[in-house]
């Protein structure tokens, strides 16, 4: 028995290297929405991406393949809503969240795979069934989505701190604003294997709320949060391993620790300058 | 003389409200022109009527004789929105927002040496060099005012557009800013400053509009009679009485 036993098995392999680049890009998303005050998106996708992963149980193919593009519509949909639409934006987009649920349990109830299991493993997330298309299919958009966010951090930047500033600057604002919503749903697709669908916003926002605590810059904010993303992700599939526990929930439970852990670091922080200051 | 900015017809209605009504006027090149009002009065709205971001009805808006839709010289456009300090955002440096004005000479590309020298100038001439790497969440209003200010400046524009960027901020400030204006005047940049009142820019502006209701009421020198009482009408509790007390 070696420390690095959890390496040995086939699918730990697969799950780590998933909880890895999950970890690192979810939270180079999330940091625009939260800067948007759009922290619940990703959870509004998540409903969406449900009636992809059962439109791939019922044509009999692979769910996360149908989930990426089922919820980028959905973004798109969403971002169309908010930019074009007459209604009043939360109710529309609630109507389209609680729609993709609807459709995603229906859908499912048609195909011929009718195994509440196989839906609980998206809806929770189940590290250790990723398959070897799953883990290629993950690795390649976390690679996407990890460069897109870095070509694109001033403009994305701006576009979330001032979007009137941005247009004005010529920056194509409802471009990257469509943009933004798929790299959203496409990051709570390949995090669905992870955590869940129902616990995929913890991962894109937490960690960003984290490093906010500590950081006082963007840049360090950015670089930090997908640091804690990836510790946490990663450290939560290793424990997850030895204590046999269901990895998604503890990777939630181990950022929230993590976040009220900075909290506190802050807090001491904040009162040691204050003391310096009065000094 | 040449016409940097040149409106015609513009009228801008929002559901129940006409905020424009049929405006036309044109501003020279290289002038500084006070767009005066009370709150309603339609001098925001035709600030972002002329950058796009306000639905336009009809009429046209022209930046130095191309029609907007078709302006693509960004970089010649400057723009300080009218802002309350925003504290809960995501921590982000002076630095980094100022960064943001240089994004007009191209969004996509790295910035070069040039790019980071004319930011680390805007930071300069807003006297926030100090505080270049401090978070904008542990800025006054006025410090945040005037990193708004230093971000519009780092893209040099040609024309600016400033809608109320003394409003709410003390005296300091108020100062601070009106040197960094004499700065982008001498420097030939055309500038359009919608405010309450004329404060300390006073000696800087060549020409005063004023709107009321969506229409302009006035259009002439700002040492017209008309602009004092004008101002003084609309404020009663101003605390800054015009003329008085406001030296550069």
């Amino acid at each position: 028995m070696t420390i690095f036993e959890f390496l040995e098995p086939a699918f730990m392999q697969r799950a780590l290297l998933a909880a890895l680049v999950v970890g690192l890009c979810a939270p180079l998303v999330g940091i625009f929405l939260v800067q948007r005050r759009l922290s619940l998106m990703g959870d509004g996708l998540g409903h969406i991406a449900l009636t992809g992963v059962a439109l791939g149980f019922l044509l009999q193919t692979n769910p996360v393949a149908t989930a990426v593009v089922v919820a980028s519509i959905g973004a798109i949909v969403v971002e169309l809503i908010r930019a074009y639409g007459k209604t009043s934006g939360d109710v529309a987009l609630a109507v389209l969240f609680y729609g993709g649920i609807a459709g995603g349990v229906l859908l499912v109830g048609l195909s011929s795979k009718k195994s509440n299991v196989n839906l609980l493993s998206y809806l929770f997330g189940s590290l250790t069934t990723v398959s070897k298309f799953d883990i290629g299919l993950i690795v390649a958009l976390a690679v996407v989505i990890f460069f897109t966010t870095l070509l694109l951090k001033k403009s994305l930047f701006a576009l979330c701190h001032d979007s009137e500033f941005a247009q004005v600057s010529g920056i194509p604002v409802k471009l990257l604003s469509m943009l933004l919503a798929v790299m959203t749903a496409v990051t709570v697709t390949i995090a669905m294997r992870v955590v869940g669908l129902l616990l995929v916003s913890a991962l894109m926002i937490i960690p960003v709320a984290t490093a906010q605590q500590i950081s006082k810059s963007f840049s360090g904010t950015r670089v930090l949060s997908a640091a804690i993303g990836a510790f946490a992700a990663v450290a939560g599939v290793i424990t997850s391993f030895y204590l046999d526990l269901v990895p998604g929930a503890l990777i939630v439970l181990l950022v929230i620790f993590l976040f009220i852990s900075s909290i506190g670091i802050s807090s001491i922080s904040r009162r040691h300058d204050l003391r310096l200051q009065v000094r | 003389m040449k016409q940097a900015l040149q409106v015609s017809n513009l009228s801008v209605h929002y559901p129940g409200h006409l905020a424009l009504d049929n405006v036309t006027l044109g501003i020279n090149s290289s002038s500084v022109v006070a767009i005066l009002g009370s709150n309603g009065s339609g001098k925001s709205t035709f600030v972002k009527a002329c950058l796009g971001l306000a639905p336009i009805q009809s009429g046209t808006v022209s930046i130095f004789g191309t029609e907007f839709s078709h302006f693509k010289d960004r970089d010649r456009l400057g723009y300080v929105p009218q802002r309350i300090h925003d504290s809960m955002g995501i921590p982000a440096t002076v630095s980094e927002v100022v960064q943001s004005g240089r994004l007009s000479h191209g969004w996509l590309r790295r910035f070069t040496q040039e790019d980071k020298e004319k930011i680390s100038h805007a930071i300069d001439v807003v006297g926030l060099k100090d505080r270049e790497n401090d978070s904008i969440n542990t800025l006054s209003g006025g410090q945040y005012q005037r990193t708004l200010i230093a971000r519009a400046l780092a893209s040099e524009p040609d024309l600016l557009f400033l809608d109320e960027p003394t409003a709410g901020v003390d005296l300091a400030t108020q100062n601070v800013f009106a040197e960094a204006l004499k700065h982008l005047v001498r420097g030939g940049t055309t500038v359009v400053l919608v405010s309450h009142e004329l404060g300390p820019l006073r000696p800087l502006i060549d020409r005063v509009i004023m709107f009321r209701e969506g229409r302009v009421i006035f259009d002439g020198s700002p040492d017209a009679e008309a602009v004092d009482s004008h101002i003084f009408h609309d404020h009663p509790h101003s605390s800054a009485k015009p003329a008085e007390g406001w030296q550069i």
